[in-house]
């Protein structure tokens, strides 16, 4: 196995130019395509095969001690991984600028996988507080019974979060942008804080996509993606990825292979080929998303906008600063409309298929209070951050003409 | 709504499970209400659900009466031929693909059916070329090899008042570009391994006709010889199909750079583009295809075929296959390997030179394929 991806930079060359043999810095639309595959495969190919198999065969015992001695590179049993995890484990490393990429059955295994391998009973993590309501459930009804503590703290208040450390505490957890509130955080503080306290730092950039930050850069320890969303990219796959170094990510793969959240080879399959477009995919949600966002902020109807393109973001310099686009998700408030009224408007949109998840090539449109709060009493709700007028609109690749002329009826109604 | 909502909406709309991207179909059967009385799908070489929704996304961006899904695009071309019978006579283009010649030259030819090649850029090569049995012109909308544009409809208003039917093939140029029954065709067809597919990884050909009429001949002679596409291919074509437009106006423009960039080169002898303004159907093609050309570039080098050899062997990005249209660029020279069905003096004829190189241009940074072209082609 060899990449054909080199990662050192030249610009293109003029026709003129005597053909140097500099080393070429690969493009996120090439790395897409081609990063972390063999340039020949199996049967001369261009795509890979799907390798089903459950189990690997040797052909001698020795052949099994020699795998043992040597710690060669070979599949064995399915629940170790299997070779279409590999490819797509070296694609999405090489998109995140990663040593090393593990892939789990989908995004919340991901998390839970790294955070079982880091996390033993008396130890302590700290999340900032807009994050996505099943990592916060996991970590106070579950991690707690085995003696881990969780601490949350505001979203962006590096003081409290300083506070909230103590020696028992391991890991610093949060999104950017956060989920619903598209809230960025600044790396460099909490990467800077994360060195100075002694804790891991943890990045769930689902939203952001390695297309748009990339925060190993900024020395963070692991990169999380459910990459159901934009990698997969085509709402037709569950999965999730945990990018770091190698060093770090070892004990993570031996006990996913003991715990055995791992990926189907066709699913793979599709990952991989959802990958193929995600560079362009990625360009496409984050005008769309831009275009849907300065849309709904100037309309009537229209309380509020929460997204990190408009400069009345709260994080909007941090976002222009530290990211390459904004992505498809938007989220915004309608003016003096009670639940029910929300919804209303949501039904009224043609265009966009009302579900949870986001980061596909069809829109989606959800309340997060109906969708993923329905069970919280009103001041939980409040403090969590969500309005019963509050809407997320997760933007496909459609044309922004049609996604904004379908918004505009459906907020015409009633 | 415009064409890139539809390719993503129409025929995926939401069954009795909601599920945003429907189930994929590989029942070969199905259970009937009764003895006599039959379903909306029975036996699966009739159709089934999943090849029924592609085949409603493909109907709906061709702006066609219906469209039929098969299992290659040579099997789209064989149904489409199926349409004529023994003493037809059938006009082509000299410039198409060596599939297509070889199907019309060894196949129908076993069933007395006449084949006369035009160069069909000229529309009057074609009104010439009529005969009292002329039943088919079949053109490619943008010609393989040589990159020749026929002009559509003034092919349309010779083929139609005849009562002949016009084919055209345009795997070349995908509907997100140009729709040829808007044009005046009356079946177009696509090897949608091609640019539909997108990825490289499902075989699939497409027939999409005009009027109902002439859809549900073709539905008859394609279920009675059963060329058709499979569940998971039918789910992999719709699934690329959802990023079509995005992806042909990208490698579209990439394409105009790395063709511009070729017309520059000194070891490069002639450039066939059609958004190039040396090519000689640069405004036909500026007519109906607007700013997008296409992701297919053939050039000559200045060397000889060891040359050519070379050079197609040489790149690093560029895949030596042949094939085209998908997100990994490839590279081949015509006269070994995609044409080398032809007659040698039918490449002769229709200019097809040992030193000829096809470019398929996929997805990669424009700057990347650059940088492996110069390397390739050296000094």
């Amino acid at each position: 196995m060899h990449d054909s991806i080199t990662v050192d930079s030249k610009p293109a060359p003029t026709p003129n130019q005597s053909s140097s043999q500099q080393p070429h810095r690969a493009g996120p639309s090439t790395v897409s395509v081609h990063a972390g595959e063999a340039r020949q495969k199996p049967n001369d190919a261009i795509t890979d095969s799907i390798c089903c198999s459950s189990t690997y065969t040797f052909d001698s015992t020795q052949s099994i001690l020699d795998y043992i001695h040597e710690k060669q590179d070979r599949e064995e049993y399915g629940r170790y991984g299997n070779p279409n995890e590999k490819v797509v484990e070296r694609k999405l490393a090489a998109l995140d600028g990663a040593e090393d990429a593990i892939l789990y059955s989908s995004g919340m295994a991901a998390i839970v996988g790294l955070l079982m391998t880091k996390l033993n009973a008396g130890d302590e993590i700290v999340f900032f507080d807009e994050c996505y309501h099943r990592s916060r459930e996991f970590c106070f009804k579950h991690l707690s019974r085995f003696g881990v503590v969780t601490h949350q703290v505001k979203t962006g208040d590096f003081d409290a979060m300083n506070a909230a450390i103590n020696d028992r505490t391991k890991m610093i957890v949060s999104e950017s942008p956060t989920n619903p509130h598209l809230t960025v955080v600044d790396l460099e503080q909490f990467v800077a804080l994360g060195k100075e306290r002694g804790v891991e730092t943890l990045i769930d950039a689902t939203l952001a996509s390695p297309f748009n930050i990339q925060p190993l850069e900024y020395g963070v320890d692991y990169v999380w993606h459910s990459a159901t969303k934009y990698l997969g990219g085509h709402n037709d796959l569950l999965a999730g990825v945990i990018s770091g170094s190698k060093e770090k990510l070892e004990p993570v793969r031996k006990l996913r292979g003991i715990l055995g959240c791992i990926n189907a080879p066709h699913n793979m399959y599709l990952l991989e080929r959802g990958l193929k477009t995600f560079a362009l995919r990625m360009q496409r949600h984050n005008e769309n998303g831009q275009r849907v966002a300065e849309f709904l902020a100037s309309h009537p109807r229209v309380e509020h906008v929460y997204y990190p393109g408009l400069p009345s973001h709260p994080t909007h310099a941090i976002a222009k600063r530290t990211m390459k686009g904004f992505g498809g998700l938007i989220t915004f408030l309608v003016r003096d409309a009670d639940w029910r009224q929300t919804g209303s408007i949501i039904d009224a949109c043609r265009i966009p298929r009302i579900g949870p998840s986001l980061g596909g090539v069809e829109s989606l449109i959800e309340q997060p209070m109906v969708m993923s709060y329905f069970d919280y009493a009103p001041e939980q709700r409040a403090k969590f951050g969500i309005a019963d007028n509050m809407i997320r609109m997760s933007c496909g690749i459609e044309d922004a003409d049609d996604l904004i002329a379908d918004l505009e009826q459906a907020l015409s109604q009633s | 709504m415009k064409f890139r909502t539809r390719a993503i909406h129409v025929g995926s709309e939401p069954d009795e499970t909601g599920a945003v991207i429907p189930p994929i179909y590989l029942a070969t059967t199905f259970i009937q209400p009764g003895a006599g009385e039959w379903g909306t799908f029975d036996y699966s070489r009739s159709g089934s659900p999943t090849r029924a929704r592609v085949e409603k996304v493909l109907a709906d961006l061709e702006g066609a009466a219906g469209a039929l899904a098969f299992s290659s695009g040579m099997a789209a071309t064989h149904c489409a031929m199926m349409l004529l019978e023994a003493g037809s006579h059938v006009i082509a283009s000299n410039d198409i693909y060596g599939g297509t010649y070889r199907l019309l030259h060894k196949i129908c030819s076993r069933n007395q059916i006449e084949v006369s090649l035009v160069p069909a850029h000229d529309a009057e090569s074609i009104a010439d070329a009529i005969r009292p049995n002329t039943k088919m012109v079949w053109i490619e909308s943008i010609g393989n090899p040589l990159i020749t544009i026929p002009d559509i409809p003034a092919i349309a208003s010779i083929t139609r008042p005849a009562g002949i039917l016009l084919g055209v093939d345009s795997t070349f140029v995908p509907p997100a570009i140009l729709r040829p029954i808007e044009l005046g065709a009356d079946i177009v067809m696509h090897s949608a391994t091609k640019l539909l597919g997108g990825h490289s990884d499902c075989l699939a050909g497409v027939l999409a006709a005009r009027d109902r009429q002439l859809h549900d001949r073709l539905y008859y002679t394609q279920n009675a010889t059963g060329a058709v596409l499979g569940g998971l291919e039918s789910f992999l074509l719709h699934r690329g199909i959802k990023t079509l437009s995005l992806r042909v106006r990208e490698q579209s423009s990439t394409a105009l750079r790395i063709a511009q960039w070729l017309e520059q080169h000194p070891r490069v002898r002639r450039v066939l583009y059609p958004g190039l303004a040396s090519h000689p159907q640069h405004a036909r093609a500026r007519n109906y295809m607007g700013d997008q050309f296409g992701t297919i570039i053939s050039f000559e080098l200045t060397g000889d075929i060891a040359e050519t050899k070379r050079v197609c062997s040489a790149t690093k990005l560029f895949g030596l296959a042949v094939s085209l249209g998908a997100v990994e660029s490839l590279i081949e020279q015509p006269a070994t390997m995609s044409h080398a069905s032809y007659d040698s003096a039918a490449r002769a004829a229709a200019g097809i030179s040992d030193s000829l190189i096809r470019l398929s241009v996929g997805l990669e940074d424009a700057d990347d394929l650059i940088a492996d072209l110069d390397q390739a082609i050296g000094s």
